[in-house]
């Protein structure tokens, strides 16, 4: 167990540095567990990275004696449970503890919140019988992998790692354009970091914007374009960076996002739009009551396609490049290591462009849906 | 899927909703608007001094153009002026001509004419005169013949000896 811990460590710290490793990972003999704990290892690392978390660690390695360290500082947990209840992620101990709050106990079970007894007891479904586990953030116990915890589960409004970052691309947007917009009282010309934003800008309005949605019509649609194209980039492009964010590998984030352009879709829609949806000119009758339905399904497949395609992009970026980090634990000879940072290298540049892309392609297809939404007739 | 499902997060969901239609109300007051109003602008002014510059360089063509035609024009008027003078000086000096040969027959027949008369009122003279002259010549030799009285005599004899031939 002891070499595994070490290992372990070796794998959070090199995670969170991206690539940047020498060979010098090969030097101790620590390394030689199992293959099959190692991978196992590094695929709940990944696993672990993906998923939300309700502290904002920067790295976490493990004792001699066992015992996990984190560095970092706990978030507040906010919960509706009859009422709410708000306390520091630091009495959940990453897992390892049970908070009380006006006589409740929660616990973290796979990075969600229970209610649980004072000891902190999950009970499983009974499918896995009377098999009771006690939580753990790693979720070490392979056994309970599918296993589904049978505790009440509070609503958790909690500022999570991810929604720091939100706040924090949210502020750093509007300092950025507030400040950007200033300048142009003075004079019209941009200057600072305007003279990099403002070709942006412009290329969502001449690119994006007006040749999908028109040139009389772009300018309602023109605010949230830029503020998704800005947000999800920005936000990708964290992704990127050692802090080991991942905000838009949440199907939570895309989901809202994808919502949104589906709401401005829907309520900005003309009749013309709504006709081609019930009842489609130009076809026969019967084929108006089937095509119905589909156009129908299609204004929600829509959204449910922008949603997904943000999601598994980046989520697969993230998979991938850790796996190719996590290689150079499998490969325990002198070509994996550079093999490994080479690859983790190119797939970092290869990221940087999906970061972008992604961005682009959200805030094209929106305007795309715009687009369709009040285009006019033209039979 | 039923994995998404499992890790969807209502709470992140919440967050996330509320914190971007927050900013993206934020934004569009404080900077969208602003920043794309003044784009426009400037795009506006750009495109208004590219008018400008455009409709005076065709200001500055047309005005070209127009002293051209001046030019133009008025090389054309001064070739019809000349042109004109010199046809009138051609009729002027013609006319001129015309007139003087006029004159000149004139003055010619005239000066003839008194010629004429001059010659014929001298051959009247003379006419005149050699009348007289032979009259008196006839008279002085008539007053010789006739000095005595048989010269008269013999004279009268063959003058009637004439008649009677006669």
């Amino acid at each position: 167990m002891r070499n595994s811990f070490f290992s372990k460590k070796l794998v959070a710290v090199i995670f969170l540095i991206a690539g940047f490793v020498s060979a010098q990972n090969h030097e101790g003999e620590e390394v030689e567990t199992g293959a099959h704990d190692l991978k196992t290892q590094i695929k709940e690392y990944i696993d672990h990275h993906l998923l939300d978390s309700h502290d904002f660690n920067l790295y976490s390695y493990t004792t001699d004696e066992g015992e996990h360290k984190y560095i970092g500082f706990p978030l507040p947990v906010i919960l509706w449970d009859n009422g709410l209840k708000v306390f520091s992620s630091s009495q959940l101990e990453h897992g390892e503890g049970v908070a009380e709050v006006d006589g409740n106990h929660y616990a973290l079970y796979h990075n969600t919140i229970y209610k649980t007894d004072a000891q902190g007891t999950i009970n499983f479904g009974s499918h896995h019988g009377d098999e009771t586990h006690t939580e753990d953030a790693f979720g070490e116990d392979l056994v309970v992998e599918d296993a589904h915890p049978t505790n009440v589960k509070p609503l958790d409004f909690s500022i999570t790692k991810n929604v720091v970052f939100i706040i924090a691309v949210s502020l750093l947007m509007f300092l950025v354009f507030r400040s950007m917009a200033k300048r142009y009282q003075k004079s019209t010309m941009p200057r600072g970091l305007g003279r990099f934003l403002e070709p942006l800008v412009l290329f969502v309005r001449d690119e994006i914007a007006i040749p999908n949605i028109g040139e009389h019509k772009y300018k309602k649609y023109m605010s949230y374009l830029l503020t998704v194209f800005f947000f999800v980039w920005v936000i990708n492009l964290l992704g990127l960076t050692p802090l080991g964010v991942n905000v838009t590998n949440n199907i939570a984030v895309t989901f809202a996002l994808a919502m949104i352009t589906y709401l401005i879709t829907t309520f900005t829609g003309n009749k013309n739009y709504w006709k081609h949806i019930f009842w489609m000119p130009g076809v026969p009758v019967p084929m108006k009551i089937i095509l119905a339905p589909i156009e129908l399904l299609g204004t929600f497949i829509k959204p449910f396609s922008l949603m997904i395609r943000l999601y598994a992009n980046i989520t697969a970026g993230h998979v991938v490049l850790m796996s190719i980090i996590g290689l150079m634990f499998i490969f325990k000879n002198w070509i994996g290591s550079p093999l490994s940072f080479l690859l983790a290298f190119a797939l970092s540049l290869l990221e940087l462009l999906v970061a972008a892309l992604q961005a682009y392609i959200f805030t094209m297809l929106s305007a795309l849906y715009f687009g369709m939404a009040v285009e006019e007739d033209h039979h | 899927m039923e994995k998404l499902i499992e890790q969807f997060s209502f709470g992140l969901f919440f967050w996330q909703l509320l914190l971007f239609v927050a900013l993206l109300f934020l934004l569009r007051k404080y900077a969208w608007k602003p920043i794309l109003g003044a784009v426009e602008k400037r795009e506006e002014g750009i495109k208004d001094a590219l008018e400008a510059a455009e409709a005076a360089k065709k200001e500055m063509q047309n005005v070209t153009a127009d002293s051209e035609k001046l030019l133009r024009e008025a090389r054309l008027e001064r070739d019809a002026l000349l042109k004109e003078a010199r046809e009138i000086k051609d009729s002027i000096v013609s006319e001129a001509k015309e007139q003087a040969q006029v004159e000149g027959d004139k003055m010619i027949k005239k000066a003839q004419a008194t010629i004429e008369s001059e010659k014929k009122a001298a051959v009247a003279d003379i006419k005149a005169q050699v009348a007289n002259l032979s009259v008196e010549i006839a008279e002085k030799v008539i007053r010789e013949e006739l000095s005595d009285k048989g010269k008269q005599q013999k004279l009268v004899e063959d003058m009637l000896g004439d008649i009677k031939l006669n």
